[in-house]
């Protein structure tokens, strides 16, 4: 339960990043700490206490994988959240220096041609 | 092939003769391991994701050591560019297969014995697509980043 | 047919990449590519209208593991909607993309926004759904910002920030519910939560969708980049991501989520329709004092789908008659096909309009009537469509929206709805007054019509909205009972899992 918690404060830390900081790095560094905390909340889904890696290995029984390994699906689906964490992370980067090549500054306050 | 092993020895760009000598070493060592976990993929952690991100790593280690020039003599831009699309096409090719037994993304070739190489059926070929378009675009990516970052770096010191 | 099903989004994805091959050796083959593959698309989505409901194992893996593909009247419709207008657009495209470098990378960055959209409409899997939405969004990101000036990336950098979140918010949703059922198949997954009933965690779960495919939506509180994206991009992208894409990623999944996954309940309800009725009012009211023509059209969006919104809002509620019921499931989908084909119609003409005279100010435009004839006269048919003006399409869906909220006994968001549609009518007789009508300014004496490629898909969603408006009758008992039979029978998409 503390461990969900956890989780949870990481996500709250990056929000306040993405939030408060002015500095497009730094909400870009926000966004990646809010990912990286859902990825955790899934690893914790699928834990079970003394759990081994959900892989068949050859002196192993099927039932005795069943029976002690962790949920492979969460880590499956991390991987797939983390390889698009890391597309939106190379486009954001990409834009960001775009940004700093047109407005030299990476300020968001003074990024402001647009009004919302 | 001799030209350019001397064009790299006497070439100024990059890092120190220390950085270099290791990096020679150990380039193969990282390219072979990234190929392991590719090939390996179905029967042990890993695949196709995590040894192109080794492959990849491999690549940006010698723009590291030796600078963008030597590096994309290896893998140029367009080299890259034409490796990432035909991984991601040969992906989709294979779930296309599929349809020679009915359905999308069957694995229609046979799954062999279990901890073998050669078992698995698709699976081992949807690693190795999938590891040709992630080292790829993982350098492209490096590579693009790289040269911005000079150019910005350049911006920063014009500024100051 | 039934077995082609994984072609809408194996089509675009192979076709992106594909196209950037080629495009190595043949600069001019993107464009015939892309209209291929997209032609393609459109004619399959209508064959597939005529097609029962069904679902499809990937691989052959019955489910509930492997990943299951759903077909019903909802994702055929929503099929149609993205396919046709994704056809329309990159005609569109193949003359106004000039004036942009990097064509083919546009060609592949819409191929791949087009399967993603696609992908999460066929899809009976949670995850599945989430991955193909980050593909359309990512997709769409990267397209907000393709000029590269300062507006545009500003604007992409924003919707990238807000579209994150929004992402990550979705994906929370999905990892509860994935605690709570212990599966990701949709069918299977309403199975479970009908045990599970309403508990705390899944009003959270509630929550987070709200928050997340409402961002997607750009319901109001969520919708600040809305009206910095959609005006940056491209105007054929404009037009996909107003009239399609908020739909598909937004809409269409609280739609799918809500009915047969979670099932009607008040909360979700009362919560849907209060945001739909402040998107209405705050979308309209900002809408009016707007001085470029795509900001207007942006703001008009977020109103549009106010009503969309809150005629979903009023169907989720368990408590009202049933008849109530079809009867705002209907206005809601006829308002949202309308709403694609007027809305991307507009942002068309704006694109047309910026193609031959350079500016999108209202105040620098005027008298263009005489001078792009075919073009203002789809212009007008638009903004009055979207007014709700009697007999186009617009009219219809808006009538019933109300008629619905009335007999449901919401008298006040029945005369909001009312009201807005007045607002609407004030800013498009602006629109108007300022592009079509007044004086020709000097310097656009030399303006002439837009280019045919450009004129023809103006011309087919100007037939397309009063078509739709005449021949309502025929397009709620073809079109629309399917989707709206589909909505309330949530058991018929459990049976799905059972192999239908």
């Amino acid at each position: 339960m503390v461990l969900y918690f956890l989780s949870l404060v990481l996500f709250v830390m990056g929000l306040y990043c993405l939030v408060a900081k002015k500095n497009i790095v730094k909400k870009i560094i926000g966004i990646t700490i809010i990912e990286y905390s859902i990825n955790l909340f899934l690893i914790l889904i699928g834990y079970r206490r003394g759990g081994v890696a959900p892989i068949l290995m050859k002196d192993m029984s099927v039932a005795e994988l069943v029976e002690r390994g962790v949920d492979p699906l969460p880590q499956a689906l991390v991987l797939t959240s983390i390889v698009i964490g890391l597309g939106v992370l190379a486009l954001m980067v990409g834009v960001c220096l775009r940004l700093y090549e047109k407005y030299k500054t990476f300020d968001m306050s003074e990024i402001n041609r647009l009004r919302g | 092939m001799h030209d350019i092993e001397k064009e790299i020895r006497e070439s100024k760009s990059g890092m120190t003769m220390i950085v270099k000598t290791i990096v020679r070493f150990a380039m193969g060592i990282i390219i072979l391991f990234g190929a392991y976990i590719v090939l390996y993929g179905h029967l042990t952690p890993g695949g196709g994701f995590a040894g192109g991100v080794i492959l990849a790593c491999g690549y940006i280690i010698l723009t590291l050591a030796f600078g963008k020039d030597i590096a994309l003599r290896k893998l140029s831009d367009q080299g890259a560019s034409i490796m990432d699309n035909s991984g991601a096409l040969a992906f989709i090719v294979i779930g296309l297969l599929g349809y020679t037994g009915g359905y999308f993304f069957l694995n229609f070739i046979d799954h062999g014995k279990r901890f073998e190489l050669f078992s698995g059926g698709i699976i081992p070929l949807c690693n190795i697509a999938i590891a040709l378009k992630v080292t790829a675009s993982l350098f492209a990516i490096f590579i693009a980043l790289a040269i911005f970052g000079k150019f910005i770096s350049g911006l920063v010191e014009e500024e100051e | 047919m039934q077995q082609y099903y994984p072609l809408f989004t194996a089509i675009p994805l192979a076709i992106a990449f594909v196209n950037l091959l080629i495009t190595k050796i043949n600069k001019r083959a993107g464009d015939y590519l892309a209209l291929i593959a997209t032609g393609v698309l459109a004619y399959m989505s209508i064959k597939m209208l005529f097609v029962g409901p069904f679902s499809y194992h990937v691989g052959g893996h019955l489910p509930p593991w492997g990943i299951l593909l759903v077909s019903d009247g909802l994702s055929s419709l929503m099929l149609v909607v993205i396919n046709v207008i994704a056809f329309l657009s990159i005609i569109f495209s193949l003359k106004y993309m000039t004036t942009y470098t990097a064509k083919p990378k546009y060609y592949s960055l819409f191929l791949l926004m087009v399967g993603g959209m696609n992908g999460v409409v066929i899809t009976g899997d949670l995850f599945n759904l989430y991955v193909f939405l980050e593909i359309a969004s990512i997709a769409s990101y990267a397209l907000v910002g393709f000029g590269c000036e300062k507006e545009e990336l500003e604007a992409s950098f924003k919707y990238m920030i807000l579209g994150g979140v929004a992402s990550t918010g979705v994906l929370f949703g999905i990892a509860f519910l994935y605690s709570i059922t212990g599966t990701l198949n949709m069918p299977d997954m309403a199975m479970q939560l009908e045990l599970v009933g309403i508990n705390r965690a899944v009003a959270f779960v509630i929550a987070l969708f709200v928050m997340g495919f409402g961002l997607k939506a750009s319901s109001v509180p969520f919708h600040a980049w809305l009206p910095d994206a959609h005006p940056s991009a491209p105007a054929p992208i404009s037009a996909m991501l107003s009239g399609v894409l908020i739909k598909a990623l937004g809409v269409y999944t609280i739609m799918r989520i809500m009915f047969h996954v979670i099932g009607p309940n008040p909360l979700v309800s009362s919560i849907m329709m209060f945001l739909g009725a402040l998107s209405m009012v705050v979308g309209g009211l900002l809408a009016i004092g707007q001085e470029d023509f795509k900001r207007m059209l942006a703001y008009s969006s977020i109103s549009q789908i106010g009503y969309v919104m809150i005629a979903l809002g009023l169907a989720l509620n368990p408590g009202i008659g049933m008849m109530t019921k079809a009867l705002a499931i209907v206005g809601a989908l006829f308002h949202l096909v309308n709403h694609a084909v007027f809305k991307s119609l507009l942002f068309l003409c704006s694109g047309a309009v910026e193609y031959r005279t350079g500016t999108r100010d209202l105040g620098k435009l005027g008298g263009l009537i005489r001078k792009m004839p075919v073009t203002m006269t789809t212009c007008s048919i638009g903004s009055l469509s979207i007014a709700g003006l009697p007999p186009f399409n617009g009219f219809w869906s808006k009538l019933i929206i109300i008629m619905a909220l009335l007999r449901a006994g919401y008298m006040v968001y029945g005369a909001i709805a009312i009201l807005v549609g007045f607002i609407t009518l004030a800013y498009f007789i602006k629109l108007q007054a300022n592009v079509l009508f007044g004086k020709l300014p000097e310097a656009f004496s030399e303006v002439r019509e837009a280019p045919f490629s450009m004129v023809l898909p103006l011309v087919i969603l100007a037939i397309l909205c009063v078509g739709l408006g005449i021949a309502y009758p025929f397009v709620e008992t073809e079109m629309l009972r399917a989707a709206w039979d589909t909505l309330l029978d949530k058991a018929g998409f459990m049976n799905l899992l059972l192999g239908g």
